[in-house]
Formats: C-alpha cells, sequence, structure tokens
C-alpha cells in the first residue's frame, strides 16, 4: 500500500542502481490492487453481508409499511381491503367447498377450519408470487443505490406478515364466533407462524432469485400455487383423505404429502386453534401427528431460511443486471 | 486476457503521485439484447425453443472495446461522445452493473448510478421515496430525520409536491430529487447519466456545487451529458470516447473542442 517516494531531485545525479521505479512494469490490475482498489462487480463476504442486512432493518420495516399503504390507495375503500379481501377470500371457497361441492367430510367446525388454511396458505402463497417479483420490480432502485438485495425479500415477507396480522383478526372474529374457547394452547399458534414467516423469507428468496433472471417465472407461478393449494389440504383435510379413501393405500404417497410444507402450518396451526378438529383427528381417526408436525415445521422453516439465503446470497453481484 | 501485445497499458498513463480510485483495465463490454423480432406468435416462439435456437431478436453488441484509464480522487470527470458511443454503458460497468467481457473494473467503495428512470418507487410519495432511500444507503432513522429538510430543499419541488406519488412528478422533478437523495450521503463514486438534464438553471447550480463539495470529500464524480456546457462547467477532466473506444483524454476545453470540430458544427 506505500506509495512511491520521490528519491531526492529528478535531475539529480543519477546513481544508476535506483534508475528503475519499483512499480514499472505492473499491470493496471496490480496497480489497483497495491491501492486497495476492488473488482466493482464483487460481492461481499457472507459475514459483512449479513452485518449489512441487519444494519438496515430500519429500511426493511420502512418500505414494508409503504409497500402495505401503497397497495390500495387507487381505490376508495382504501384499507378496508386488508380485511374484506381475505373474508372475501373466504366466503368464496365457503360457498364452493363448503355448501356446493360439501368437502366437509365430517370436519366439526368446518368454517373456521377452512379459513384457517385459507389464510395461512395465502400467507406463504403471496410471499412466493411477491417474492418472484421483488428484485424485477426495483430495478430502478437497485441501480441507484447500494444496498444489500436480500433486504427486497425480506421486506417482501415482512408485508405479508403485516397483511397476515390484519387477516388473523378475521379469523380469530370467525374462530370464537363459531364456538371455539381461547386456551392457554392458542399462545402456540405465535410460534407456528414464527416457523411460517422463516419458511417465507426463505422461499421468497429463493423465488427472488430465479425471478430475477427468468421472468416467464411470474407466468408459471399461478398454475404452480394452484396446484399446491389443491394439495396442502387447505379446503379438505388430509388426515380424512388419507384415512377414508384409496390414498390410504400408497403410504409412501400420503406420507409425501404430510411433509408438503404449506400443509405442515396450515395442520399445525389447526391443531393449536381448533380443538374440536384437533379431537376429531385423534379420537375419530385416530391419529396423532402433533410430534411430526412440529418436527417437520422447524426443519422446513430453518432449511428453507438457511438455504434461501444463500441461494440469493450467491448471485448478489447479478442482480441489478437485467 | 494473456494476449500480451494487445495490452493498451500505455494508453492509461499512471501518475504515482496520486490516489486512484477507479482503475479502469483493457475493459471489454459484451452484452444482448433482446428486441421484439421473429415472427412474433406463439407458433414460431414454440418451434425455436424446440429447436433450441437461441431468439432470432437476439444480438450481442460489443459495446466498450478496450478502454483503459484511471480516474483519481478528487476528480470530476465529463464523459462525452455521440449517442450509442457507449458512454452509459461504461457507467453500468463501472457501477459493476453489467459484467466485464474481458479487462476489468476496480474501484475504491461502491460506486452509485444515477440514471434517467425518474422514480425511485414511482407509486409512493416524494417524502417516503426521501426516507427510503436514505434508509437503504444506510443511515439511522435519526440521520433521516436530520436530513430530510436538506433534501426537500435541494430538490426545490414545487409547495405541495412531496406529499404526491412520484408518478406524477414531471421528469425534472423526478430527476432533481433523485438527485437529491442520492447526493445526501457522500459517495466514494457517483456516477450521473444524464440525471442533470431536465434540470433548469437554478438546479443546475446547486448541483454543480454539491458536486465539488462532493469531490473535495475525496471522492470522483462521473457525468455523462449531452450538453457540453454543462461537461466543461462542472468538470475538470473529460473523456471522449466514440465507438467503444477511446478518442481523447484530457482538459475540458481541448477535448470538448476538438469534439465539436469532428462532429462538424
Amino acid at each position: 500500500m506505500s506509495h512511491p517516494e520521490r528519491l531526492g531531485s529528478p535531475g539529480g545525479e543519477s546513481v544508476g542502481t535506483i534508475a528503475e521505479p519499483p512499480h514499472v512494469n505492473e499491470t493496471l490490475a496490480d496497480y489497483a490492487a497495491r491501492h486497495g482498489l476492488r473488482q466493482s462487480a464483487a460481492r461481499p463476504p457472507l459475514r459483512k453481508y449479513l452485518q449489512s442486512v441487519w444494519a438496515r432493518r430500519n429500511f426493511i420495516w420502512a418500505f414494508a409499511s409503504a409497500k402495505n399503504i401503497s397497495m390500495y390507495t387507487d381505490s376508495r375503500l382504501g384499507q378496508v381491503w386488508q380485511l374484506l379481501t381475505p373474508l372475501l377470500n373466504a366466503a368464496v371457497y365457503y360457498l364452493i367447498f363448503g355448501l356446493l361441492l360439501g368437502t366437509d367430510r365430517g370436519i366439526p367446525g368446518f368454517v373456521p377450519f377452512l379459513v384457517t388454511g385459507v389464510f395461512l396458505f395465502g400467507f406463504t402463497q403471496r410471499s412466493v408470487s411477491s417474492g418472484a417479483k421483488s428484485v424485477g420490480d426495483n430495478l430502478s432502485l437497485i441501480r441507484a443505490l447500494h444496498f444489500p438485495r436480500a433486504t427486497l425479500p425480506l421486506a417482501i415477507a415482512v408485508v405479508e406478515l403485516q397483511q397476515l396480522l390484519m387477516a388473523l383478526v378475521v379469523l380469530f372474529a370467525i374462530i370464537f364466533a363459531f364456538g371455539e374457547q381461547p386456551t392457554l394452547q392458542m399462545l402456540l399458534f405465535v410460534p407456528v407462524v414464527m416457523l411460517q414467516l422463516m419458511f417465507n423469507v426463505g422461499i421468497s428468496m429463493v423465488m427472488a432469485r430465479l425471478g430475477a433472471f427468468n421472468r416467464d417465472i411470474t407466468q408459471l407461478l399461478p398454475f404452480v400455487m394452484r396446484t399446491w393449494l389443491y394439495t396442502s389440504g387447505v379446503i379438505f383435510s388430509l388426515p380424512a383423505l388419507i384415512k377414508q379413501t384409496k390414498l390410504a393405500d400408497y403410504p409412501f404417497l400420503s406420507e409425501l404429502m404430510q411433509l408438503n410444507p404449506a400443509y405442515v402450518y396450515i395442520e399445525l396451526s389447526r391443531y393449536v386453534l381448533l380443538s374440536r378438529y384437533r379431537d376429531h383427528v385423534t379420537n375419530d381417526l385416530h391419529l396423532n401427528e402433533a410430534g411430526q408436525l412440529w418436527l417437520a415445521a422447524i426443519v422446513w422453516a430453518v432449511v428453507m431460511l438457511v438455504g434461501g439465503f444463500m441461494y440469493f446470497y450467491r448471485a448478489e453481484e447479478r442482480y441489478g443486471r437485467g | 486476457m494473456a494476449d500480451t501485445d494487445t495490452k493498451v497499458r500505455g494508453a492509461a498513463e499512471i501518475d504515482p503521485h496520486r490516489e486512484p480510485i477507479v482503475v479502469v483495465d483493457d475493459l471489454h463490454i459484451v452484452y444482448r439484447v433482446y428486441g421484439a423480432g421473429g415472427k412474433g406468435n406463439a407458433a414460431s416462439a414454440f418451434r425455436r425453443v424446440i429447436r433450441r435456437q437461441r431468439r432470432p431478436s437476439m444480438t450481442e453488441v460489443h459495446a466498450i472495446k478496450g478502454l483503459s484509464f484511471v480516474v483519481y480522487r478528487g476528480e470530476a470527470v465529463g464523459i462525452i461522445g455521440s449517442n450509442g458511443s457507449g458512454k452509459s454503458t461504461l457507467l453500468k460497468a463501472i457501477a459493476g452493473l453489467l459484467p466485464p467481457h474481458r479487462g476489468g473494473v476496480y474501484t475504491d467503495g461502491q460506486p452509485s448510478l444515477l440514471g434517467v428512470n425518474a422514480a425511485l418507487m414511482k407509486d409512493l410519495t416524494g417524502e417516503r421515496n426521501i426516507v427510503l432511500g436514505c434508509l437503504a444507503m444506510g443511515m439511522s432513522p435519526a440521520e433521516v430525520k436530520d436530513r430530510y429538510g436538506k433534501i426537500v430543499d435541494f430538490a426545490g419541488l414545487k409547495e405541495g409536491f412531496i406529499q404526491y406519488p412520484m408518478r406524477t412528478y414531471s421528469s425534472g422533478m423526478g430527476a432533481r430529487l433523485r438527485f437529491a437523495i442520492a447526493a445526501a450521503k457522500t459517495h466514494d463514486v457517483l456516477l450521473i447519466d444524464e440525471a442533470l438534464a431536465t434540470g433548469d438553471a437554478k438546479f443546475r447550480v446547486k448541483s454543480k456545487r454539491r458536486i465539488e463539495e462532493l469531490r473535495s470529500e475525496a471522492g470522483a464524480v462521473f457525468l455523462v451529458a449531452h450538453q457540453l456546457d454543462t461537461v466543461k462547467d462542472m468538470c475538470d477532466r473529460v473523456i471522449w470516447i466514440e465507438e467503444g473506444r477511446m478518442r481523447m483524454d484530457g482538459d475540458p476545453e481541448e477535448v470538448v473542442a476538438a469534439y465539436t470540430e469532428a462532429t462538424g458544427k
């Protein structure tokens, strides 16, 4: 890092042995390295990256709140839609699957069962779909300012968390209106949502990287998400399906379906929130899968969060290129 | 990389007594352009996918063909050249947004690029854009509160506009706010791509002062502009590139004079 010192006056007697300056044959790259310059498109080391993400926590929160506010600014009812959207969603599913098709299969308290499923699936679903757009939609911000790009999918997950909190007000109103009593066990819902949030952060980071480099993803996603919805036991009870249909003959398939992360978080929420459903599964279907669900929920959350973050981080220097 | 005879090292003279902040070393940029070519219907697109052909509309553009130069701390460098000469591409490469095909760009600190697209987040109000922009640059909420007034003053928006979404701004207002936000922080390297073109005379005076401040804080400023008087006014060195190659590098007066002569005015 030393600067070449001026050796005496240039017009002085040449000694001959020191005629050659120290850095005469270096390349520009060496010259840059000697002055501590780095490739401008390099990705910071992981530790430093994590620190700078943490330093932007205020940005993440402010960005999420601003997104949330701007989401409904064009409509006359404004923020009321934050409550109306989940309510209408639940109403539509109830109309079709509860009344018309009758997929309740003797589930006690089908409405709270359905609403829990719809809301919590929506939490993950929206994290995936807006995560896929989180880089592409903010290219001008990415190109103008330097900040760790992982804050964008993180902010998306926070937006969805804020949306979920509004929906949970509706959820609890429905649960209590349908005769559920407040219990201590309901407190376990907090860690369930936290684990699901970790999972969502991870998956939205994966989607952010995929969506940033492949715009076809956003065209494909609605179909993937709908398939996921119908296989996750949102509108029917997977345990009942396994016990009562041909699915029982395919233990591997039913085992696989029970490891589906969306199913895990939804079912776990129903276990801790809906006592009648819990009793129904344990007493009528003779299943006790709470332990397995918790284990799967924790493993999914940790694996997805760490894996998703690393996957996103490894392309950090490329996100501004479109 | 290994071929020694094409080394353009001689083109970039190194001043050993100054501290470099940006080193561009035999930089080549090749990028792909996707256009709306082909027949544009689903059947032809499908055939293309089946045959694993590249999109017919995709062409490779060799935009920068071996640029080498060194920029030192405290310099304001103007970049001129005709449309499509690679000015904006060069800035993007310095900002690290385009990968070098060959050669490299080395910088101290993180360069920030201010482009022409006017909004940071167009659906949000100017107010929120200021807060979010500052937070994204790593300021604390207290610092943001502290700078907020100055940024609004600097942007010089008309009364009330700060409460409107940025998509309602004219291109001049948007560019001014963007510049004001980015200039609120000291940058090691600030790259300005035509962002000042839309500002009025008053704003130009203010931004010139700010650019000088940024330079004195020992950063470097790059300015791409089509108005040659802006370049002469704000820069103490001008690089003229044409078709991705260096034409001239030196004193603003001389380079601009040569450029005007060559473009035949």
